[in-house]
């Protein structure tokens, strides 16, 4: 850790990311090799990890910005922007595939949905994930944080269209 | 609060907590009956349990009754009034009663060892714990000094059950050897392989089970301190076990002196941030140190210099939800279950297009048929199965001709295949085994570290390769180049995720060539594309 250096802040709002940064990273110091923790409380805070965070992390954690973006970048849950209002994960690994998923990538093409985009209007953010553990009853969705289990096209659009 | 009904006027009902059971209606299921009127003097005490793991009767719940805990199930919410109605909390009959849970065939044909208490309790009651043989490990392991721990857990025949199978004593042995002042337990909690499950539901269906296990492993090693790494897809998982360590912490059953020993021993939850790779046991010690989960070069191995480079445990969940029974009932009595080099038992998770999906704990040398015909009833859709993916991801596709394989580790790598985390994943005669294939070049090219060059490039040209062939374009010269090219990954790669990518697409290839060469109409080329996942090439740049 480094103390107190001064930050390079490039627009004002770095203030309040800066803010949560720091706040964060003082909640998880003392623990060991603490720095997913730390994205994943910016994270549950901003929404994403902003490019502002990069250098206030690297700062608190002594590492390069480079180090920081390398580690931001591998993971598949950080984000650089954030998501849509709500955000729905379909399952795409081998399980849903032997009971449809793809049937339910089908079904995000006719609405008009990218995966790994988010709807024009900022509404939903359709993703692919590989297993959610529900193999047994798939195919599997998430949404907002709610698994569904043996989902069928149509459940899936009340999902999407958040009747569900 | 989990002790049979002494006055009749509270009726217990069990409807579980599990995520699978929940992503069916359990939660809808467990309200309805919270605020069912109250009649004829009844009121109801809803314990939300584990699940047995009959996943397709979830929700399934169980009221206890004089004759033993009763079954209904699959229960819809609408069902609730209707069940209530004729007699449920009295155990009286419907067409959705299954009897008495204990004695449903699928379930007593069952050997259960490490899932012993799922489902039976209240995961997060410590009483019902304590109550239904749990601690009784870590006490005996405590009256002993750590090298005998570790011969116990060797001379059980205990293998890693994350998916390599190495003994597990032998590994603990290593550690304890070691003289550092600093040594780590690490529990392997990324489960990221399609079709299982086991770990999420041990987690959330016993965690304390876990929290001994690591436990004793700590005092067999003369660790401090230990690491639980679970998947971020897991969040039910992770929210049970963070309350299961803060209630342990409570009672003395983590901490300082632990159950009035000498042992300090504390547990730290880290969650991971979706990326498969962390499952590989020195990707997950890059990403518990804060970097990106690249592989690392063995040797050293992680015995020797594991987290933070010092002597480090890295054990599965099973593996660490076995110990606690072996130290309890002895090395014998769990050597004694299996064939072979394999001992114990194994926990199979049936999944995929299967009627009956859910976990089946056995002793080692089933076979495959059994599983998936005699407990799993056939496919889901009710047509023939064509082929089926045992462990994992990475593992090999098996034709009905192979259905009768014992499942232990050594016949199956005789077979060309692996036993893995002991996932079993049906398909139909529907499956497109080009397009499979295809999928496993996908994952790897997706999920890669991006280490190693056959690895990270290998599965982008695996894709591409197989794409041709396909289309129809040069076959024999392009099937060459895959054979070829899946030789490089095998050969070449740092970890199993290359490594073992060209199982299930040399599999593929050995038993269903038609699929690739043979057939007119194709759907493989018009598959959706894979999304590239954040900026990935950035990171390893």
């Amino acid at each position: 850790m480094t103390e107190g250096g001064s930050i390079m802040t490039t627009s004002g709002t770095d203030v309040s990311v800066e803010s949560v940064v720091r706040r964060a990273a003082a909640a998880h110091r003392g623990e060991r090799g603490a720095l997913l923790p730390v994205l994943h409380a910016v994270q549950a805070e901003l929404g994403c990890v902003p490019q502002e965070a990069i250098p206030v992390l690297a700062d608190e954690f002594n590492l390069s910005r480079a180090d920081i973006h390398g580690v931001v970048t591998f993971y598949h849950d950080f984000r650089r922007e954030p998501a849509g209002r709500s955000t729905v994960r379909i399952c795409r690994a081998e399980a849903c595939q032997a009971l449809g998923a793809d049937r339910l990538l089908s079904h995000v093409r006719e609405s008009g949905l990218t995966l790994g985009e988010t709807s024009t209007d900022g509404g939903v953010t359709v993703e692919q994930v590989f297993c959610l553990g529900n193999c047994a009853l798939g195919p599997s969705v998430e949404a907002n944080g709610r698994l569904h289990g043996r989902v069928t096209p149509a459940r899936l659009g009340a999902i999407l269209n958040g009747t569900v | 609060m989990t002790s049979e009904n002494t006055t009749r006027n509270t009726a217990t009902v069990y409807v579980p907590r599990d995520a699978a059971a929940r992503s069916v209606g359990a939660d809808e299921v467990a309200q309805q009956l919270e605020l069912a009127p109250i009649e004829g003097g009844f009121g109801v005490d809803v314990v939300r349990n584990g699940s047995r793991g009959l996943l397709w009767l979830e929700p399934l719940v169980e009221v206890v009754t004089p004759e033993g805990r009763i079954g209904y199930g699959p229960v819809t919410p609408e069902d609730v009034p209707g069940l209530l109605a004729a007699g449920m909390l009295d155990g009286a009959d419907h067409p959705l009663r299954l009897g008495p849970v204990d004695q449903l065939p699928w379930l007593a044909r069952q050997n259960r060892v490490t899932f012993a208490r799922v489902g039976v309790t209240d995961p997060l009651s410590p009483e019902d714990y304590e109550a239904h043989g749990g601690l009784q490990g870590l006490r005996a392991a405590l009256e002993m000094e750590p090298a005998d721990v570790v011969t116990e857990v060797t001379d059980s025949g205990l293998r890693g059950r994350g998916g390599a199978g190495f003994p597990a004593g032998i590994k603990w042995k290593t550690v304890l050897d070691c003289a550092d002042e600093l040594k780590f337990i690490c529990c392997n909690a990324d489960e990221g392989d399609s079709g299982t499950f086991a770990d999420r539901m041990v987690m959330e269906g016993d965690p304390f089970l876990l929290i001994e296990g690591m436990t004793i492993a700590a005092h067999a090693v003369g660790a401090r301190e230990g690491y639980l790494y679970i998947r971020s897809e897991y969040p039910d998982a992770i929210a049970t076990m963070n309350t299961a360590i803060d209630i342990a912490r409570g009672r003395g059953w983590l901490g300082a002196g632990i159950l009035g020993s000498s042992l300090d021993f504390d547990l730290h939850i880290r969650v991971g941030a979706g990326a498969y790779i962390c499952g590989e046991e020195t990707s997950m010690l890059e990403s518990l140190e804060g970097k990106r989960g690249m592989v690392r070069a063995k040797p050293p191995i992680p015995a020797i210099e594991g987290l933070f480079g010092r002597p480090t445990v890295v054990n599965n969940v099973l593996t660490l939800t076995t110990v606690p029974v072996v130290l309890a009932d002895g090395a014998k009595a769990y050597q004694d279950l299996g064939v072979g080099r394999s001992r114990g038992t194994q926990v199979f998770q049936l999944a995929g297009n299967i009627k009956r999906g859910g976990i089946v704990e056995t002793a080692f040398g089933i076979t495959l048929r059994e599983l998936i015909e005699d407990y799993g009833g056939g496919t889901l859709s009710g047509r023939p199965a064509r082929a089926v993916q045992v462990g994992g991801p990475l593992g090999a596709y098996l034709p009905e001709a192979r259905f009768d394989l014992p499942m232990d580790y050594e016949a199956l790598a005789e077979a060309g295949a692996m036993l893995g985390h002991g996932g079993v994943v049906v398909f139909d005669d529907t499956v497109d085994m080009a397009a499979q294939a295809r999928f496993a070049m996908e994952f790897c090219a997706e999920e890669s570290c991006g280490k190693c060059t056959p690895c990270r490039v290998g599965s982008v040209r695996g894709v591409e390769v197989i794409d041709r062939i396909v289309a129809g374009e040069q076959q024999d010269e392009n099937l060459a180049l895959l054979e070829d090219l899946c030789e490089l990954m095998t050969d070449g790669s740092l970890c199993a995720m290359g490594g073992l990518t060209p199982m299930p697409v040399r599999s593929a290839l050995a038993h269903f060539a038609d699929d690739f060469v043979g057939r007119g109409d194709r759907r493989l080329l018009e598959i959706h594309p894979v999304q590239r996942g954040n900026t990935r090439t950035e990171g390893q740049a």
